[in-house]
């Protein structure tokens, strides 16, 4: 019995181990240019927030949440801006920066010849992806409790579903991306990416869509992320909550093991 | 100087003397890519200590090989065994004491020079203070000290190269695979590269590389395989395939003439072969200056002559009737 489970033990200590060891190659190539890139990411999400959601509110008595309540729109707006923050960071760097270290630097060519294994390359890219999401959802909770947009204790809870949300748009984008053939596939991407910004119930609720549109948006990864982030951040969603978690668990699940399998497959020739 | 000998291959001593058991042995290995096959079938063993080589022209199935060899390119077909490893199932396992040096430096262009050595010796699961210790003992060792904070893209290529192969050696590796060391490089910075080389292989390093200068396997390699069209057609030492392959001298003869294939007929008798390339004829001797005598008797006079020792590239061209590198 401790025979068969060591060594499976020993391997998950290992996997651990050698995806950090992915994580510290990047914290060393961080470089200065790189944190005005860092800043952009958190500064974006807040000029929504101000442009729209007090611009716009200003327009609007209010808006109605699904269980009754009448809210402020920033309110209403505020935590959609927060999933998207999340999803925008994560995509970043699994996307454009996952594909230019694949394809063009030829990074992890040089990788597989240690005992580094793809799965743990594409585990450690994503980790360090929310190294850099959450810092940028962090910071946004902090200004949406400063602005009194939702407390503190709401936060707290809010940031894990924050970086839940990030790890499922950043191992389903670099899923896509050992798809992409040259960097113009990710001008389709970057559409399809702010499609997504604009109709997840972001700004306006999924309820005023005809019901065939309203059932397309509601399966989207940022509908369900926005979805839950509302409900943490505001409430009255109830149990289904849940259902946004365990969505979100297995995108990133599905993310992952797409993203590793496609990768054994162009890097072991 | 001395200091160096210190960085490799302190593994080497726990080796049994007695035990000859092959560190890389490959039986009826096969790959293909899709309907084309690169390596069609080939036999080989490398012990512990020896330099190896594989000699051959471009796409004779060498990088193939040495990536089948360092466990990212699943053979599709025969038997593979590295350090007594199947390399599919425990890759991992064996790429841990494994050194790589690929065709194509792939150093991460993000990172310095000296980071490229910390950062790779981490992948390897290397404690942080020991990768430090190393690499500063890997940039001496590969001259590059100067150079630790730059960055990797205004280095020369022959200090990519020694980058490269520094980096090979942060894990301190048991085998070195090497996949030419020196092509596109400067005939000095090359002797660099071969210095380094010869002191690993003094250590007890075990190499195995790849090259299609003659003179590099028969400088470095104690034991050869010269590969064409994905399959070996001879092994031995570098001497042993000159004795058995080719006479102690060449005669080489210039003809100023269109055609060196006219005179070639008229060499009919002397030495042992005669093989007529596009620009000289060469004749392959015992006595290199008795057999230009003959030539002269014969009233033949060529425009230029050489007479030297037989080399690999001889051999080569005796087994596949092609010059090495064209
Ligand atoms: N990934 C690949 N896909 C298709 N063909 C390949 C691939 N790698 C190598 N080849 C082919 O296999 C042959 C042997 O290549 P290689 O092993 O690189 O030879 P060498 O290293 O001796 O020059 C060449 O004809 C090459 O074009
Ligand atoms: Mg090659």
């Amino acid at each position: 019995m401790v025979t068969l489970v060591l060594p499976r033990l020993l391997d998950t200590a290992g996997t651990t181990r050698r995806s950090a060891s992915m994580v510290e190659r990047n914290v060393a190539a961080l470089k200065s240019v790189y944190w005005l890139l860092l800043i952009s990411g958190f500064v974006e999400p807040v000029l929504y927030l101000l442009s729209i959601g007090f611009g716009v509110g200003r327009l609007i008595d209010g808006i109605a949440l699904p269980d009754g309540r009448v809210v402020e729109y920033a309110v209403f707006v505020a935590p959609a801006m927060l999933a998207a923050s999340a999803m925008t960071g994560a995509l970043a760097e699994t996307t454009f920066n996952f594909f230019g270290k694949f394809k063009y630097q030829k990074l992890y060519d040089g990788i597989i010849a240690t005992p580094v294994r793809p799965f743990e390359i594409a585990l450690g890219e994503l980790s360090w992806a929310m190294v850099r999401g959450s810092a940028y959802s962090a910071a946004f909770l902090a200004v949406m409790v400063t602005m009194g947009l939702t407390t503190g204790g709401r936060a707290l809870l809010a940031f894990p579903a924050a970086v839940l949300t990030g790890f499922a748009f950043g191992s389903a984008g670099m899923a896509l991306s050992t798809f992409m053939r040259s960097w113009q596939d990710f001008d389709l991407m970057a559409s399809a990416q702010f499609t997504l910004f604009l109709f997840s119930g972001t700004f306006i609720p999924a309820e005023v869509y005809p019901a065939a549109l309203r059932w397309l948006v509601e399966v989207t990864p940022l509908y369900r992320s926005v979805h839950l982030l509302r409900d943490v951040c505001v409430g009255g969603g109830g149990w289904w909550g849940l259902a946004d978690v365990l969505y979100l668990l297995a995108l990133t699940a599905l993310g992952l093991t797409v993203a590793s399998r496609r990768m054994v497959g162009l890097l072991y020739r | 100087m001395s200091k160096c000998l210190v960085v490799v291959g302190g593994h080497r001593y726990g080796r049994p003397v007695t035990s000859a058991a092959p560190l890389i042995r490959a039986r009826g290995l096969v790959k293909r890519f899709g309907d084309f096959t690169a390596v069609d079938g080939i036999d080989v063993e490398v012990r512990p200590g020896e330099a190896f080589g594989f000699l051959g022209p471009n796409g004779a199935g060498k990088s193939s090989t040495m990536r089948m060899i360092g466990c990212i390119s699943p053979p599709s077909g025969g038997e593979l065994r590295i350090l007594g490893m199947d390399p599919v199932r425990d890759g991992p396992a064996i790429r841990a004491r494994l050194g790589v040096c690929p065709q194509l430096d792939n150093l991460d262009p993000e990172l310095t020079v000296q980071e490229n050595l910390t950062t790779y010796a981490r992948y390897f699961g290397v404690p942080r203070s020991t990768a430090r210790r190393r690499a500063a003992e890997l940039l001496d060792f590969v001259q590059l000290t100067e150079r630790a904070d730059s960055r990797v893209e205004p280095l020369s290529g022959g200090m990519k190269r020694r980058l490269t192969i520094a980096r090979a050696l942060v894990n301190e590796p048991e085998i070195v695979l090497l996949d030419e060391p020196t092509t596109g490089l400067d005939p000095q910075a090359r002797h660099l590269v071969w210095e380094r080389l010869f002191r690993l292989k003094q250590q007890g390093v075990t190499l195995v590389l790849t090259t299609h200068y003659m003179d590099e396997a028969e400088q470095l390699c104690d034991r050869l395989v010269v590969m064409d069209g994905g399959r070996i057609v001879a092994e031995g030492s570098p001497r042993a395939l000159i004795e058995q392959h080719s006479t102690r001298e060449v005669l080489e003869l210039r003809f100023a003439a269109e055609s060196q294939e006219a005179f070639a007929g008229k060499l009919d008798g002397l030495g042992e072969r005669v093989e007529v390339l596009p620009d000289r004829v060469l004749l392959y001797v015992t006595d290199g200056d008795a057999a230009l005598a003959q030539v002269e008797a014969r009233g033949l006079t060529p425009a230029a002559v050489l007479v030297r020792r037989s080399s690999l590239e001889d051999v080569f061209l005796h087994l596949t009737g092609r010059t090495l590198v064209d």
